[in-house]
């Protein structure tokens, strides 16, 4: 979207009809502002515009209230163009108290609009964000609009027919002030009050107390005489290509392509997982989904969750397991067996901040080396990476193919920005996609010397990979381990040569996967800049290297999906550019991996703070690299 | 194990053409007969059957069955046999593990597996000692166990197996040693058991802990040491001249005389196989005073994990329709109509 858009953001709360919002909405973590983010999102969709998300919340379930580090914030893009990034600075701030503005003030674009709920900047709170004066009274907001009114007792007065006690009362602040953000951006709340029918249905008192928080805030914005900077937005439904739409976070779209990826090669669905923000969302969609054959399993650890989904593999289930950075860690090992074994396996990472522990609800995408080279011995493992919610959906399938293909495990990359975030998604037709069914050996597959039938566990097929067999077929007993194994018959073998080659046909049947070519997402074939980008970044790159080329830089943009085996023209294509560039938010993983496979002069551009680029930041060193 | 019709084979049928690589004399060479002899009594058929592993001497043992054979990781074997069994409630599902495997790296998994009561047999070979890595003390090992890590002797309290395997939720617990000629029937009662059924066998690792077990696994004087424990029949011993006997007053277990064969005046216990307060006594039952409790320690069948997951499936996906199209376009849609525009 912001394509052009982006460029007229100065516009975007003084034109009555912009082209696209940055709106924030924070407050304390126990405001809900990831529901009101995630129902501001849907009456989003349903206007028709197209959208980015990006959820921001602390790694503490519920901080104590009012603190800076409880701060919980969601921000959305939406506009009539396409819309790539959650955006770089908001038009509008949201603040549910003060903290919540001390935290995302400096995010806010000069001239933005502030909406702060008075109620809450009291004393105490103030001191809690240590702030020493009012900021809404002290004039430090002076470069912004401020719109400041007593939200918490607007909401209490609105629902006081529903006897709520104060406290109850307050928890529907949030759809008060929906309810106002509705209004703003002229949207239907029928939805929305719908949906708080069927989300409250056993408490309808709870129900029509928070329907009538958000009449009100809605009401308020109608009818309230306000001079100045509240003014009623209409954003144009955006164009784009015809057909059916929802939204989807990449939790969703890897749950959802893991089953399309099961359903085409025609496999039952074992998913042993582990409890791991921000993976955990995908353990829960499809823990959900048991009448499409998925058996979702809820191991010790996250050893044993891997280790179950290989034993299921093992027994002809497509076995698919999911984790964070650390939790891939402690499943290296098994990964390790899977590879040895051959079996098929899909491996979900969900990166977070790292190392150790690091940041659980931030973004980051450090665990480039871990999935490409993060194992003893010669273990090389395919890898994807996702660049959106949509986009996973996708790339979910092509693992599951690869891995059911190859008869190899196969590491998934999304982040935390892909996992939470929401975007919308036009639903695709499950029957375009090319159905690859598993084969399982059901008889000897060779005959020895003496004529014999003969079974040989690790005979390849033309794509170098060995036979499945299932246990419980008649006559086909044999054992696999991860000691090393005779190139044909899988028994334990020391053999030096053997060795040798089976190293080499392990590297080979990776390096041979049948990868789609790269494609340009952005820009020419050759030329002075390429922007390399893979994963979740390609919002911002391809918004910056879109604006770059408008001022008339001859820049491009690549997106690898393909992290391991590279598209096998990748490497000539980076050498028709004078510079190559690459984005990451780590400190220069896929550079060092380019530099290695192609011996090209790639620079890094890395960010770690656990945000997202900013379109402007990647845009100035563009600029930079051209200068 | 599952309810199966029986295949007829012979001991020759389990073996395979492999060479068998433990050390000549090893317990396990023993071990495996008893395995290879219980399968053809028990009818099981061999392209069902497999025997699961994690890293040791002990689970070498899948390569030299004739049947389908994972060879896994450390300890993980219980994680590896849960998946397996998951996604084909069809196969018997024999795990096998050592006292280092099972209970040191791998003692999570066997805890888990035990209490979801998997249904399998798991088979823990019990040598005190890690024998693959030459010799190193393990978590069974006896306090003062010179090894290479503890040349000085160790002084960690060791781990008992039936013990752990009871305190985890195990509704089986066997006991037998590798050259027992009762190990069979030990083997087979765990395999007529619905679930998780948890057989620590004592092994002789000949390197490396020689007959560290003979005080109660030598032939002589075998009787007064042993204490075979079978459904229904009083716990008596040394030739029936002793029997075991509850103290109510300390509320444990005692050793007493049986006068000729009036074992009930002695107050001699008869084993209720089902009697889980007896079975924490029986496993925890010191050697030396007390003679060694073998054979079928507790035999009390629960709900087995897979049934659940079955019966959860079945009422979940119940009035529902597996249909893709549908599950893609869930929730709230909207629909777009006109042409598309490219947004450069």
């Amino acid at each position: 979207m912001a394509t052009q858009a982006a460029d007229q953001r100065e516009a975007a709360v003084k034109s009555e009809n912009p082209e696209a919002v940055v709106v924030r909405f924070a407050g304390d973590s126990g405001d809900g502002m990831q529901l009101t983010g995630g129902q501001f999102t849907l009456s989003t969709a349903l206007a028709g515009n197209d959208l980015a998300t990006f959820p921001d919340f602390p790694a503490e379930i519920r901080a104590p209230q009012g603190t800076l580090f409880g701060v919980s914030a969601f921000q959305i893009n939406f506009g009539s163009t396409a819309i790539e990034t959650a955006g770089d600075a908001p038009d509008v701030l949201v603040a549910m108290n003060p903290a919540a503005l001390k935290v995302n003030l400096a995010a806010l674009k000069p001239g933005g609009l502030i909406i702060a709920d008075t109620g809450e900047f009291t004393k105490r709170n103030l001191d809690k964000a240590h702030y020493t004066a009012n900021p809404l009274e002290d004039g430090s907001l002076a470069q912004y609009q401020l719109l400041a009114f007593d939200i918490s007792a607007h909401t209490v007065e609105a629902v006081k027919p529903f006897g709520l006690g104060n406290k109850d009362a307050l928890r529907c602040k949030n759809m008060w002030t929906l309810g106002l953000a509705l209004w703003m951006f002229d949207r239907d709340r029928k939805p929305l009050q719908e949906w708080l029918k069927q989300k409250f249905a056993k408490a309808p008192d709870i129900a029509d107390a928070n329907i009538a928080a958000l009449d009100a805030g809605h009401a308020y914005g109608e009818t309230a005489e306000l001079s100045g900077p509240l003014k009623q937005v209409h954003v144009d439904p955006v164009a784009t290509e015809p057909g059916l739409y929802r939204t989807i976070t990449g939790a969703e779209a890897v749950s959802l392509g893991l089953v399309a990826g099961a359903q085409l090669a025609e496999l039952p669905m074992f998913f042993g997982g582990y409890p791991i923000t921000p993976a955990s969302a995908i353990l829960h969609h499809l823990a959900r989904l048991k009448e499409f054959g998925v058996t979702t399993f809820q191991a010790e650890d996250e050893i044993a969750a891997i280790c179950s989904a290989i034993g299921a593999s093992w027994a002809g289930q497509l076995g698919v397991t999911s984790s964070s950075g650390p939790g891939i860690a402690l499943k290296t090992e098994a990964i390790g067996l899977g590879i040895m074994t051959e079996l098929p396996l899909v491996i979900v990472n969900s990166q977070r901040g790292g190392p150790s522990t690091g940041l659980p609800t931030k973004t980051e995408q450090s665990d480039l080396y871990q999935a490409v080279y993060g194992r003893n011995g010669d273990a090389p493992m395919p890898v994807i990476a996702a660049r959106s919610p949509a986009d996973a959906f996708e790339c979910a399938i092509e693992a599951c193919r690869i891995a059911v293909e190859y008869m190899t495990p196969v590491m998934l990359l999304t982040d935390g920005y892909i996992a939470n975030a929401a975007e919308p998604w036009k639903v695709p037709d499950p029957a375009s996609f090319a159905a690859f069914p598993a084969r399982f050996l059901t008889e000897k597959n060779a005959t020895d010397v003496e004529g014999n039938a003969q079974l040989l566990p690790y005979k390849r097929d033309e794509k170098g990979a060995r036979p499945w067999i299932k246990p419980g077929t008649p006559d086909l007993m044999h054992r696999i381990g991860g000691i090393e194994k005779d190139s044909q018959t899988g028994n334990i073998s020391y053999d030096p040569a053997n060795h040798q080659l089976m190293t080499d046909l392990r590297k080979q049947k990776i390096e041979g996967i049948a990868v789609p070519p790269q494609d340009i997402a952005l820009g020419e074939g050759a030329g002075k800049l390429a922007v390399v980008g893979w994963g979740s970044t390609f919002g911002p790159i391809h918004q910056a290297v879109r604006r770059a080329r408008r001022k008339g830089l001859e820049v491009s943009h690549i997106h690898v999906r393909h992290i391991w085996p590279m598209p096998a023209n990748l490497g000539e294509l980076l050498k028709g550019f004078d510079k190559v560039l690459v984005p990451e938010m780590n400190t220069g993983q896929f550079k060092t991996v380019l530099r290695d496979q192609f011996l090209v002069d790639a620079q890094p551009l890395t960010k770690t703070s656990g945000q997202p680029f900013k379109i402007a930041e990647l845009e100035a060193a563009i600029e930079e690299a051209l200068a | 194990m599952n309810d199966m019709t029986p295949v007829q084979t012979t001991l020759k049928d389990w073996e395979t053409d492999q060479e068998v690589r433990w050390c000549p004399g090893c317990g396990d060479y023993a071990i495996l007969k008893a395995v290879q002899r219980t399968l053809p009594q028990i009818g099981a058929d061999p392209s069902k059957t497999v025997f699961i592993s994690g890293i040791g001497c002990s689970s070498r043992f899948p390569y030299y069955m004739e049947t389908y054979g994972f060879h896994t990781i450390h300890g993980r074997a219980p994680a590896f046999a849960t998946g397996a069994k998951l996604a084909n409630p069809e196969l018997d599902v024999w795990l096998v593990t050592g006292d280092g495997d099972g209970l040191s790296i791998g003692g999570n998994h066997l805890m888990h597996v035990l209490r979801r009561n998997v249904n399998m047999q798991i088979m823990l070979f019990n040598n005190e000692i890690y024998g693959l890595t030459k010799g190193q003390f393990s978590p069974t090992s006896r306090e003062g166990t010179r090894s290479p890590s503890t040349p000085y002797g160790s002084f960690d309290h060791p781990a008992k197996p039936a013990a752990f395997a009871l305190g985890a939720g195990a509704r089986f617990v066997g006991r037998g040693f590798d050259v027992s000629k009762n190990l069979p029937d030990v083997l087979k009662a765990a395999h007529a058991h619905q679930g998780a059924a948890f057989v620590e066998i004592f092994q002789n690792c000949i390197v490396y802990n020689k007959d560290v077990f003979n005080d109660f696994a030598a032939p002589k004087g075998a009787e007064d040491r042993q204490l075979w424990l079978a459904d229904g029949e009083p716990m008596l011993f040394a030739k029936g001249t002793k029997g075991i006997a509850l103290d109510r007053d300390a509320l444990a277990l005692k050793v007493v005389d049986v006068e000729g064969d009036d074992w009930q005046s002695a107050g001699v216990l008869v084993h209720d196989v089902t009697n889980r307060s007896v079975a924490h006594m029986l496993v925890e039952l010191p050697f030396g005073p007390f003679p060694m409790a073998l054979g079928v320690l507790y035999d009390d069948p629960a709900p087995t994990f897979e049934a659940g997951v079955a019966a959860e499936h079945d009422r979940a996906v119940e009035g529902k329709e597996n249909n893709l199209a549908k599950l893609l376009a869930k929730g709230q849609t909207w629909t777009v109509s006109g042409t598309a525009q490219d947004p450069i």
